[in-house]
């Protein structure tokens, strides 16, 4: 997909190395790089995913990674009820249902 | 110009992180261990009812008291005769970002604007994110977050996918990283090129703006009920929740109050490892914060931590994943609340600690926070069975933080896990100890220093050396 100035995206860069991580990391961390992802304005005239491009943020600071996404959705939802946790709901208010006299 | 390769950053710190504060931090480092608490917190020049203020003037504070009636009436139908006593939860969801953080950021970043900074940076997982951008937008000022988001996969839980979301909304630049403790190299970074005020969570402004929430509790529970809480329940993680809150209960006058603190017990899995980060089903309030702090405070971006929970905990109660999303679910069915996990971490506990309490006692849960898409347990249980987490019901006693989360089969199945206070208490003795240089040894004013410390006594604190330096 071609990205055009103006354009809200999001890149990444690599912040550290894995050579050039804290020593006192576990190995499965300090064996890949510490990364960042920011979005921003593209700043560069017209990219495709992958190019190497400079953006504005939202407070106008520049920076320069490689392009990752064109206006990226957050991805994260409500995902699907768990029954184990329905089955709990409908438990409790048998048991409140029952008690109904029992306490005070 | 500076090089801005990790060493030099890190070397940097100490005057960087100074320069970002706007607090004079020099007279309590003259001595490695000791310093004077009351003092530092004396830092922040506003007195109680000024913070109220300014806290009312960002639409902070006075939230809700709501006792849990049927969460109640089912307490006293599991608990023994003459037990179970009554729950009240603070609804701290409705403060303006979503959560009690916005008490700490509120204060914080009317400091940073009284100062004359043009913005702030907050390194965060998330709540408190949200919050500074939110006090930041209200005020004018920049905000940037820095976070640790995704693992190397660029996959990260919904609830820190929201967390960052809202950071976004509230207008923030919000830096994003994959998972390790150098995200503190990248903060620094940011500090220097922007030269914008360290909205720590744990200067003594983020510190004083809990103190409200402790002072409304005695005041509405005396409303409701006629007498201060005989104990207040708070999800512990960092510990300025606990230190704040708690300081408040105190300048209420409720001294007798007994002060609790609830973390999720994630034993095992490895806060800085990038193939756990993942397989943690909360971003906060568990046991991978909670007890390094509660054992060592000054673990921060600031030279001494205004947030020292060991002071003032009475308890340290534990409970498991399996129990908070069942208590989040009794929430919402029996009492109409859907909130957030946060608060449900002390709730969880304090079902279990109210039936061992008699039927005239009350807890206050200090907290609730928002619920939002990724933070429900369907966000989460949903992500966490997809990469292979066993979810069954069952006695969450059989839970294995990363492998299984295991929802109670029955609500008596909400148990009183004891961290051993007194441990942890001989582990900051013995790092404090480790502090002091070669050939000087910790004399009296230290020991009664380490014994505030630690909520004990001096002979404890001798003791403690004692069997140190026998061993
Ligand atoms: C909503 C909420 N509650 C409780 C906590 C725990 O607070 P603290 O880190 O001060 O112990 C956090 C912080 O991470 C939070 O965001």
């Amino acid at each position: 997909m071609k990205c055009k100035t103006g354009d809200w995206v999001r890149i990444r860069s690599v912040i550290l190395a894995p050579h050039e991580r804290a020593a006192s990391i576990p190995d499965e961390t300090r064996a890949v790089p510490l990364e960042m992802r920011v979005k921003g304005w593209l700043v560069t005239q017209e990219a495709a995913i992958g190019d190497k491009v400079e953006i504005r943020s939202t407070l106008g600071r520049g920076y320069h990674g490689t392009l990752e996404a064109h206006n990226p959705p957050y991805g994260h939802d409500f995902a699907a009820a768990i029954p184990e946790l329905l089955r709990a709901g409908e438990e409790l208010r048998e048991m409140l249902a029952e008690a109904d006299g029992e306490i005070a | 110009m500076k090089s801005v390769d990790y060493e030099s950053v890190m070397a940097r710190r100490n005057e960087t992180m100074l320069s970002a504060l706007g607090l004079d931090y020099a007279p309590f480092l003259q001595h490695p261990v000791t310093f004077d608490y009351e003092a530092l917190m004396a830092q922040v020049a506003y007195s109680l009812d000024a913070v109220r203020e300014i806290q009312a003037c960002a639409g902070v504070g006075d939230t809700a008291l709501i006792e849990l009636r049927q969460i109640n009436r089912l307490v006293r139908k599991l608990a023994p005769k003459g037990r179970g006593a009554r729950i009240f939860v603070k609804d701290e969801a409705a403060n303006p970002s979503g959560s009690y953080k916005a008490r700490r950021a509120a204060l914080s970043l009317h400091h940073a604007k009284a100062s004359g900074f043009k913005g702030a940076v907050a390194a965060t997982s998330g709540n408190y994110g949200a919050a500074v951008a939110s006090q930041a937008a209200m005020r004018g000022l920049d905000c940037i977050v820095v976070q640790e988001v995704f693992d190397s996969l660029g996959i990260g839980q919904p609830e820190i996918v929201e967390k960052g979301r809202a950071c976004e909304v509230y207008g923030a630049e919000v830096l994003q990283l994959s998972v390790g403790p150098e995200l503190f190299y990248q903060f620094l970074r940011v500090l220097e090129e922007t030269g914008y005020f360290n909205a720590s969570l744990y200067t003594p402004y983020a510190i004083a703006g809990v103190e409200p929430l402790g002072v409304e509790i005695v005041e509405q529970m005396k409303a409701a009920t006629g007498a201060a809480p005989d104990a207040v329940i708070c999800t512990h993680a960092g510990g300025g929740n606990l230190t704040g809150t708690a300081r408040g209960l105190i300048k209420a006058g409720a001294s007798a109050c007994k002060v609790i603190a609830a973390s999720v017990d994630l034993a095992g899995l490895h806060m800085a490892s990038d193939t756990d980060f993942n397989r943690k089903h909360f971003t906060t309030g568990h046991t991978g914060f909670g007890i390094p702090f509660a054992g060592w405070p000054d673990r921060t971006d600031v030279p001494r931590n205004a947030a020292r929970a060991l002071r003032y905990m009475d308890r340290y109660l534990l409970v498991k994943q399996g129990e908070v999303f069942y208590v989040t679910e009794a929430l919402a069915r029996l009492e109409g609340l859907e909130r957030g996990p946060a608060g449900n971490i002390a709730l969880a506990a304090a079902i279990a600690l109210a039936q061992e309490m008699n039927a005239d006692q009350t807890i206050v849960v200090q907290e609730t926070e928002y619920a939002g898409a990724g933070k429900q347990p369907s966000a989460q249980l949903s992500f966490a069975r997809d990469r292979g987490i066993d979810i069954r019901r069952g006695d969450p006693e059989d839970e294995v933080p990363g492998t299984s989360v295991v929802i109670p089969d029955h609500p008596s199945r909400l148990k009183l896990r004891d961290v051993d206070l007194p441990r942890v208490r001989k582990s900051l003795i013995r790092k404090a100890k480790g502090m002091m240089p070669e050939g000087s040894a910790l004399n009296q004013e230290d020991i009664d220093f380490l014994a505030a410390e630690t909520r004990s006594v001096p002979q404890f604190v001798r003791d403690c050396l004692k069997a140190m330096s026998d061993r």
